[in-house]
């Protein structure tokens, strides 16, 4: 297998580019920005629970995540508070689950930093063939969607009115970033990867005029930036996740000003 | 025309009258419908039917429950109590009130049209052409003015071929004139592709001199008939003011038919008072 840790990371990081970038255009459409968010906070509660049961820490971090996104397809439409609110208590309960859980099970032994921030030592071989799966099946099912996804995006009741099934494919989107967001978090970090979700979406809009453009300048703009940061990661022997955000967000800020004279014309 | 296994009209005197204004084949129909969100009763116990090439016009104030109604007849929500019966393989087009596209979406009028069907490039053309709209065929979505949006999404509605057509508030955000030109391109519409058709609208003369048939709601059927006969009801009167019905006429667009004005007049048993 891939002895060399630089390649692993490499590899990982454009796994994870092409993985969050397409699927952050939809996060940035539908403002979901909070759900990825809720999401990737329950990660931990996944990494204890993976710990509990012996089983590999990404499935345990898959389980949880697709469990809570069911938790908040089944939550849709409610009417008791505003969305964010709800997202907020859940993102925040599940951190504090995930921290205490993490601590009890994990003991001395759980990098806890790595798992919050990112950790491209910790990438092994089957976090790789994770991710080969994970852009192979996530990416097959956009391709799928990616109409429905599109049509519900710019409305849904014109949508449904037309025929698409808005549930089905509103439920189907948030099982694949919940898949997402767990297949990134080795990588990013769980308080960061959020960010891969919108800052290549972000960054890539003032230079598009079609949503596929959109998908793919945010694919390259994440792939360049992932690989950059992991550089600079590497150099300064500073954490993975921190580095790529940063670079990612210098990237978007020298996009803004484009931003600012397209939507001046 | 009409298949009772389907839509169980005529029932009544007044149905057969209001059948009688509107021969089509009924598209939609809603019976007894039933509504409340959050606590509020928002629909009581009300009677509608669409059928084919005819018009018609749902009016009320705001929060009379006008945009639910539609939406339960799209099949978009559930009734409380009541059914909702379709013409079998029923298409529909939706145009609902004026909403904003986010701007972070790029696409262009022709995308926004083939979000949901895929069509010929010829048959966008000649849906553009129709609601004159071609100029704008590659125009970001986002930039364009109130009017023009309508109209896209006018277009967009009718590119699936739809019998029956929803139009919620079309004439919101476009002024007078463009407003006149936009319920004569409704009633072209009609005329030419044979669709029913319910529009929703606060405002009045204009929609009404455009529609054939008139049901006037307020979380129940305050009255409905043909227009003429709306703008003379008390309950419109007390709902709208004692002048709306004076400003009724001024446009009256394809009045190539009479109705009979008494035939076709029903009153919601809710409303609590009688006619003469």
């Amino acid at each position: 297998m891939i002895d060399d840790f630089l390649l692993r990371a490499g590899l990982a990081g454009l796994g994870v580019a092409l993985l969050t970038a397409p699927l952050g255009c939809f996060v940035v459409w539908q403002r979901l920005a909070m759900f990825g968010n809720s999401i990737a906070h329950c990660g931990l509660l996944g990494v204890a629970l993976g710990i509990l049961l012996s089983i590999d820490l990404t499935v345990g971090v898959v389980l949880v995540s697709l469990a809570l996104a069911a938790l908040l397809i089944g939550m849709q439409g409610q009417k008791l508070l505003p969305d964010d609110t709800l997202l907020g208590i859940l993102a925040h309960a599940a951190l504090a689950a995930g921290l205490l859980g993490a601590t009890l099970v994990g003991g001395a032994r759980l990098d806890l930093m790595g798992y919050l921030f990112g950790d491209i030592l910790a990438v092994s071989n089957s976090d790789l063939w994770w991710l080969l799966f994970g852009v192979a099946a996530i990416g097959g099912v956009m391709a799928w969607l990616w109409r429905p996804l599109l049509a519900i995006s710019v409305h849904e009741e014109m949508a449904a009115a037309e025929g698409v099934n808005v549930g089905f494919v509103r439920a189907a989107f948030m099982l694949l970033v919940a898949v997402t967001v767990a297949l990134s978090i080795k990588l990013v970090g769980i308080l960061l990867i959020t960010s891969l979700l919108i800052i290549p979406a972000a960054a890539a809009r003032p230079f598009v005029s079609t949503p596929e453009q959109m998908a793919l300048g945010a694919a390259a703009i994440s792939t360049a930036g992932v690989l950059a940061g992991l550089g600079v990661s590497l150099q300064l022997d500073t954490p993975a996740g921190p580095s790529i955000v940063l670079v990612l967000t210098a990237l978007f800020v020298a996009t803004v000003p484009f931003l600012l004279r397209k939507n001046a014309r | 025309m009409i298949s009772p296994a389907v839509i169980p009209f005529p029932q009544s005197e007044t149905d057969q009258a209001i059948l009688k204004a509107s021969p089509g084949e009924a598209l939609v129909a809603g019976e007894a419908l039933s509504l409340s969100l959050g606590g509020r009763r928002v629909l009581d116990n009300v009677n509608i039917a669409v059928h084919a090439g005819e018009i018609v016009t749902l009016i009320g104030p705001n929060g009379a429950g006008k945009t639910t109604l539609a939406r339960l007849l799209l099949g978009l929500v559930k009734p409380g109590s009541g059914r909702v019966i379709r013409a079998p393989g029923l298409r529909t087009g939706y145009v609902p009130q004026r909403f904003p596209i986010d701007p972070s979406i790029p696409i262009n009028v022709r995308r926004f049209l083939t979000l949901s069907v895929r069509v010929s490039p010829s048959a966008i053309r000649s849906v553009l052409q129709e609601v004159g709209a071609l100029h704008l065929i590659d125009r970001p979505i986002s930039v364009l003015s109130g009017g023009e949006f309508q109209r896209v999404c006018l277009a967009r509605a009718l590119i699936g071929m739809p019998r029956l057509l929803m139009l919620d508030e079309p004439a919101q955000a476009v002024d007078y004139a463009g407003e006149l030109q936009l319920y004569e391109l409704i009633g072209d519409i009609r005329t030419r592709r044979g669709c029913g058709i319910l529009l929703i609208s606060h405002d009045l003369h204009v929609v009404l001199g455009a529609s054939d048939r008139v049901i006037c709601i307020n979380g129940h059927v305050c009255c409905e008939g043909v227009p003429e006969t709306v703008a003379n009801h008390p309950e419109y009167a007390r709902l709208f003011g004692r002048d709306a019905g004076k400003a009724v006429g001024v446009y009256r667009h394809r009045h190539d038919h009479e109705h009979d004005l008494s035939g076709a007049v029903k009153c919601g048993d809710e409303c609590g008072h009688s006619h003469d």
